[in-house]
């Protein structure tokens, strides 16, 4: 049987406010271990609202959702931290980092909260991802100091420290030039290849989502190919 | 499970970031607890002054006889005019005397009694000083003057001279300082006292008294119990009044009304001849509790303040460390901790700063005709109003940062990320 890292079993969200309205509607997919998935659809699809379903940040749903086989649906905060915490991996559109840490401090902060590893352990750990991702002379500047391409990158070093099972993101590239778009997705080819990771990535360019394993479409809230 | 070295790094990041905030917020505590510190210490140091003018020159229980007309006149006797309603006109004091019955064994009962700290008889009489041609009314009381300085803190209020030199010297008087100003006299010289019922003793200034309320120091002076009671013609047990110094002075109201009863005299205690004293006391710490808790309800709005914008400031960031795995939990004791430690580090600067008022004051000159004892402020140290100070500044920033980091607990990282 093949092993699915993440399930959504008929997922449907309404926004109550304003106005009534169905955002999601019945979405049932699946990403299987060491997948690279691309979601695209037209603004205001419904992409970023399902990425937060899945990464467990939003609980305001019905249907089901399954991390590594296991019900996510239902758990308290406490244990959806944990879980975020442990095992999803997320970059964001606008690379949040905490500006008045260091880069170093920044990629470190999940794994100190897991606390599995000694300081000096995850230390290490944190270099040898910002290495991989070629930025690690970065590692002692100030976030707020370094350009968007390279931030864009320590975000990536932060989603992996803890070795996640699935790495999200929602549109990573939307806001890098295309050099460093193009970057950004040799990277996360790479983690696929050698590291086995699983990917779920909202994107709009097309261009890049054709390089990836498979395409998921959405339409109006709805999955209409994938 | 809670990591706290992440979660005090990431606190302490904020405060040092944010470092002219942090230093207002302690500073807003430093003041609130140096202000507690300092009233509190001078507050109780005048309290206490006060209490030992008044209440250590009071006896815990007084014994004497009142000189009063009698409860139940002879025609309530009569039992032909029973039910009546009588009139009596002029009606004057029993006769009786002012002295004590049975003195000496009541002394000795008290003596014995272990609630007793001490017993001291006491023979008032009224006398005129002679000094040429002066003559001024005052009292003299006979005292047995070793016993008196042991129960009481009489020998503070000998100026000159010493409760010894006293003992030593039967014809010694220890006289009242208004009188010795008066009449321009001093240790050494001599003071000649007559009786009301005329007879002349001259004594040897022994020593000057002075208790620093005027009213007492213009009339009062002390001399040996036998040597008053020869001046008045009296056996040596004519007593008429015994003060006692119980060891608990709480003890004093029960005690005081079970000895009315079973000697049949006056005995009044030290709660019911002061109870004006406590109230100033009270109003006193009133005084320094309400100061110091407004100052520390506005250090605690300092602190809500600075935490409410920290957090709207860090709102991206409290996304981010959730997005990232850290639970509402993490996110509030993040900022719990930035109280707590604005609260640790304003109060223990607050304690350094009224431990050291409080040091200053105590050593301002602080000189007074009324308390010759006093030559400093008094200031009444002690480490409970430091343990006080510092559960205070806790509590006050714990509730001031509560509010704000449950606030941060609450935000929701989907909101925030997508920016609406
Ligand atoms: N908090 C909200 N309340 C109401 N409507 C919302 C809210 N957030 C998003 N929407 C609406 O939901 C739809 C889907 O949004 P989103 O998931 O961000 O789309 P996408 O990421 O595909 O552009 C949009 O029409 C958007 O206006
Ligand atoms: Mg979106």
């Amino acid at each position: 049987m093949m092993k699915y890292v993440l399930e959504a079993r008929h997922i449907d969200k309404h926004f109550k406010k304003p106005v009534d309205f169905h955002v999601l509607k019945d979405i049932s997919f699946t990403v299987r271990q060491g997948e690279f998935a691309t979601v695209m659809g037209k603004s205001g699809s419904g992409k970023s609202t399902l990425l937060y379903i899945l990464s467990t940040m939003d609980t305001d749903y019905t249907g089901e959702l399954y991390l590594n086989g296991g019900l996510v649906t239902g758990k308290s905060h406490q244990i959806l931290s944990r879980i975020r915490n442990e095992h999803i991996g997320f970059v964001f559109q606008f690379h949040y980092l905490l500006s008045e840490f260091s880069v170093l401090e920044n990629v470190m902060l999940p794994g100190k909260k897991l606390g599995a590893r000694t300081e000096e352990q995850i230390e290490r750990d944190a270099r040898e991802k910002l290495e991989m991702l070629n930025i690690g002379y970065l590692a002692e500047k100030r976030a707020s100091r370094i350009s968007g391409g390279e931030k864009q990158r320590v975000a990536i070093a932060r989603a992996l420290i803890n070795n996640p099972t699935i790495l999200m993101g929602d549109e990573p590239t939307g806001n890098l030039d295309s050099y460093n778009a193009e970057n950004v997705l040799q990277i996360f080819t790479r983690l696929k290849e050698e590291q086995g990771l699983s990917l779920l990535v909202v994107t709009h360019d097309l261009d890049f989502a054709q390089r990836t394993d498979r395409i998921i479409e959405m339409e109006d809230g709805r999955i209409i190919k994938s | 499970m809670t990591n706290w070295s992440v979660i005090l790094n990431i606190a302490k990041t904020h405060l040092l970031t944010k470092m002219k905030s942090t230093v207002t917020a302690s500073l807003g505590v430093t003041f609130g607890i140096g202000a507690y510190i300092t009233l509190v210490s001078f507050m109780t140091g005048l309290n206490q002054m006060l209490d030992d003018l008044i209440l250590n020159q009071t006896p815990h229980i007084h014994l004497y006889n009142e000189i009063e007309p009698s409860p139940k006149q002879p025609v309530n006797l009569y039992g032909d005019l029973e039910g009546a309603f009588n009139v009596v006109h002029s009606v004057k004091p029993k006769q009786s005397q002012r002295k004590i019955h049975n003195a000496l064994p009541i002394l000795d009962y008290l003596k014995k009694d272990p609630n007793v700290k001490g017993a001291t008889p006491q023979l008032r009489i009224q006398i005129f000083y002679l000094s040429g041609s002066i003559e001024l009314g005052g009292n003299l009381t006979g005292v047995d003057v070793m016993e008196e300085a042991r129960i009481s803190n009489f020998r503070d209020y000998i100026v000159s001279g010493s409760p010894e030199a006293l003992r030593n010297l039967d014809s010694g008087i220890l006289l009242g300082a208004g009188l010795a100003k008066k009449m321009s006299l001093g240790v050494g010289d001599r003071v000649q006292v007559s009786t009301v019922t005329g007879g002349i003793f001259p004594l040897k200034i022994v020593g000057i008294y002075q208790s620093g309320i005027a009213d007492i120091d213009n009339i009062q002076s002390y001399a040996n119990l036998n040597t008053v009671q020869r001046i008045s013609g009296e056996a040596q047990n004519y007593i008429t009044d015994i003060n006692v110094k119980l060891n608990a002075i709480s003890e004093a109201p029960a005690m005081a009304q079970r000895l009315e009863k079973q000697f049949g005299i006056r005995a009044t205690d030290i709660n019911t001849a002061n109870a004006q004293f406590e109230t100033g006391s009270d109003i006193r710490n009133l005084i320094t509790y309400a100061v110091s808790i407004t100052l520390l309800i506005v250090a605690g709005f300092g602190i809500y303040n600075i935490l409410n914008m920290l957090i709207y400031e860090k709102m991206n960031d409290i996304a981010i460390l959730k997005a990232t795995g850290f639970s509402g939990r993490d996110v509030q004791l993040i900022f719990m901790s930035q109280a707590i430690i604005i609260g640790l580090i304003g109060g223990f600067l607050g304690l350094l700063i009224g431990f050291g008022l409080s040091v200053f004051i105590d050593q301002l000159p602080f000189n007074t005709e009324a308390l010759p004892t006093i030559t400093t402020f008094p200031v009444n140290m002690q480490f409970r109003y430091y343990v006080i100070g510092i559960v205070f500044a806790l509590l006050s920033t714990f509730v001031a940062g509560y509010l704000p980091s449950n606030k941060a607990k609450k935000i929701d990282p989907v909101r925030i990320i997508r920016g609406t």
